[in-house]
């Protein structure tokens, strides 16, 4: 296979929160075409890893590089100058504002010239209306303040907003935690969609079983540090799991509930820790 | 209120996930920030339609007209701003003394180094630019509370217009600008502290104060809810942090608000001593709360994120109508301030109830 440019790199970047080492010399980097799935347990590092590819926080030390050149996002508008937008775990939605102002906000629409440069609210709305049908959600009211939407509906206008603005790269930092089958399947398919396209996607996830079907090349991080990297043919689901959960650790876990199995529940997680882990360990 | 949804789900034909109902215009009306402030406005209007104890019921005349809205074109100038600021989610404490050491600064460049009264003017906005950015900086710089922040400005710039006030004035805290030619005053007078439509039922007419205020008003409007800034502001006092991530340049956005409290400080600074062509020191102190009292009467939230620029206009015409209404029925005026404090309290639990009516959940 020819090795493509990256449309996105990090290069040994390390980022530390007074002594928590977030991420260690974390090498990665985004072809278009591809979704890398970044797994990893809790407080792994991911979001640290995409808050610094969306210019959130700039790296303590390392380097972004695009097109083979360094570059330093001042802020995320800058990220998102460079067509890098992304769906961040808290979803960056503010909950008194309107779905519109919402779906803009950072990146309004203006229309008119010197100080009578103006929002363009219609096509704002209209825009806002047209992506979120494309998700399944038919909007009724763009006036509509997101802080009532359902959790799963918050999530449709961060994604939406996303893919609306990412134009190279995609980010989503576990898209799907809060969305029913169907919204979770109109989100596989857009994250296909855009691989079509020749974007380049990152998808977050805690769940090997998620990112597999999906996934060009998975990487593991685990405590800050990259575990590995592999392209979906050299490895499986099983193997995914295995490394991410320690399927030795997992094994133990398992035993240590089964000897609590005269609670109900205990058992019951037992008996799922041990499907879960790996065969053979 | 079990129709605040205006999102449906569309599925494929069998089964209708989502909620259909939209929102009438009518109920949109009723959750406007600004709706609260309206009503009161007008039920203080009509209580003092009532209580109007003037031999001619002047109240109801263009007299009337004419002297709560001068009063509240001095608070409005003033609450529109600040109710932004609210929005964005800062306080600013040295908005009142502000009012008056603007006026004073101008009033020293024409009375002690003999400007122009049009330089003056721009000195005085120079300096008031200067303290906004002082404000704006510190509080976006060591994250404190703005409240302490602008607090320390407030008391630093009082204590300075007695200081300094006495040392260049010989001796005096009143800086008086009467009797000597002071070259462009009197058309700044007539931009700033004038009077417009006499007639023979008002003789006096009414103060181009007035003018002021509808103006403030309109270009706060305009920039809350029609410009990319009024997005910001909103998503800066809404959630600072999401607003970040997706790119509002929140610092910048809090700065500027700053600015437009301390630009508005002046522009009252200015009005009042062309009007008066005297200023003293402590002016305009303790006005601060007034200006706080009529953004949250107008339906601008104390936690910000959440407002309107008509709302705080209103919460001022209240207070105006307030303080002229007790003249006009003949009240012991000694119990404004506990009106005032009535009428904040009952602003801010109507606000909460608007607020949670806003985020209604609607599952
Ligand atoms: N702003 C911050 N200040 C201090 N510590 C932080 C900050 N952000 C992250 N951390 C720490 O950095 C580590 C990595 O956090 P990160 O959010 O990247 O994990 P994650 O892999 O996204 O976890 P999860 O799966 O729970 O989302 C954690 O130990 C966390 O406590
Ligand atoms: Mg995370």
């Amino acid at each position: 296979m020819v090795q493509r440019a990256a449309l996105v790199e990090t290069r040994n970047v390390s980022k530390h929160f007074g002594g928590v080492d977030a991420l260690q010399d974390v090498t990665l980097a985004v072809f278009p075409g591809e979704v890398t799935c970044v797994l990893g347990d809790n407080g792994a590092g991911k979001s640290t890893l995409i808050k610094i590819l969306s210019g959130v926080f700039p790296p303590d030390s390392g380097e972004l590089v695009i097109g083979g050149a360094p570059v330093h996002f001042a802020n995320p508008r800058v990220a998102r100058s460079y067509g890098i937008a992304t769906v961040f775990q808290d979803l960056a939605t503010v909950p008194l504002m309107s779905l519109w102002r919402n779906f803009f906000l950072g990146n309004e629409p203006t229309k008119g010239r010197g100080p009578f440069q103006r929002m363009d609210t219609r096509r704002a709305k209209q825009v806002m209306r047209d992506e979120m049908a494309k998700m399944g959600i038919e909007v009724r009211d763009s006036d509509q303040v997101v802080g009532t939407l359902s959790g799963g509906e918050r999530q449709a206008v961060a994604i939406a907003r996303a893919v609306y603005f990412g134009a190279k790269v995609l980010i989503l930092d576990e898209p799907t935690s809060a969305l029913g089958v169907r919204q979770s399947g109109i989100v596989l398919k857009y994250i296909l969609q855009a691989r079509e396209l020749g974007r380049g996607v990152i998808l977050i996830t805690h769940n090997p079983h998620h990112a597999y079907p999906v996934g060009d090349r998975f990487v593991l991080l685990q405590r800050g540090r990259l575990l590995g990297s592999y392209r979906k043919e050299e490895t499986t689901v099983e193997h995914l799991t295995e490394m991410m959960a320690g399927g030795a650790e997992l094994k133990e876990l398992s035993h240590e509930l089964e000897a609590l199995k005269d609670i109900p529940a205990m058992a019951a997680a037992a008996r799922e820790l041990a499907a879960e882990a790996p065969e053979g360990t | 209120m079990s129709t605040a949804a205006g999102v449906r789900e569309t599925s494929p034909s069998e089964a209708r996930v989502g909620r259909l109902v939209s929102i009438s215009r009518f109920t949109r009306t009723l959750q406007r920030p600004e709706f609260g402030a309206l009503m009161g406005a007008v039920a203080v209007f009509l209580i003092f339609t009532f209580l109007d104890a003037t031999p001619n019921h002047l109240w109801l005349t263009q007299i009337g007209l004419a002297s709560w809205t001068q009063q509240a074109a001095f608070f409005g100038i003033m609450s529109v701003p600040v109710g932004l600021l609210m929005i964005g989610g800062e306080f600013d404490l040295s908005t009142g003394i502000m009012t008056g050491v603007t006026a004073i600064v101008m009033a020293l460049l024409i009375g002690k180094l003999h400007w122009n009264a049009w330089a003056a003017i721009g000195g005085t906005l120079l300096f008031a630019t200067v303290v906004g950015l002082v404000n704006g900086v510190a509080v976006v710089k060591t994250k404190l509370p703005s409240f302490i922040v602008t607090l320390a400005t407030y008391f630093v710039l009082r204590g300075a217009s007695i200081g300094f006030v006495l040392h260049v004035n010989q001796g005096s805290t009143n800086v008086v600008l009467i009797g000597g030619n002071y070259p462009g005053l009197a058309s700044a007078k007539q931009v700033f502290g004038s009077t417009f439509a006499q007639s023979s039922s008002l003789p006096g007419g009414y103060q181009t104060a007035v003018l002021w205020f509808i103006g403030v008003t309109v270009l706060c409007t305009w920039i809350l809810t029609r410009t990319t800034f009024g997005n910001w502001i909103f998503a800066s006092g809404g959630d600072p942090v999401a607003a970040r991530n997706v790119g509002v340049p929140v610092n910048r956005t809090k700065i500027l608000l700053f600015l437009g409290t301390s630009w508005a400080g002046a522009l009252v600074g200015i009005i009042s001593l062309t009007q008066a062509s005297s200023a003293v020191s402590e002016q305009g102190a303790g006005y601060e709360f007034y200006y706080i009292i009529a953004a949250v009467v107008g339906g601008c939230l104390l936690a910000g994120g959440y407002g309107s620029a008509v709302g705080p206009a209103l919460g001022a015409c209240i207070i105006g109508m307030a303080f002229e209404g007790v003249i006009y029925a003949n009240l012991d005026s000694s119990w404004d301030f506990t009106f005032l404090g009535i009428v904040l309290f009952i602003a801010v639990v109507v606000n909460r109830v608007f607020y949670r009516r806003a985020l209604k959940a609607r599952r």
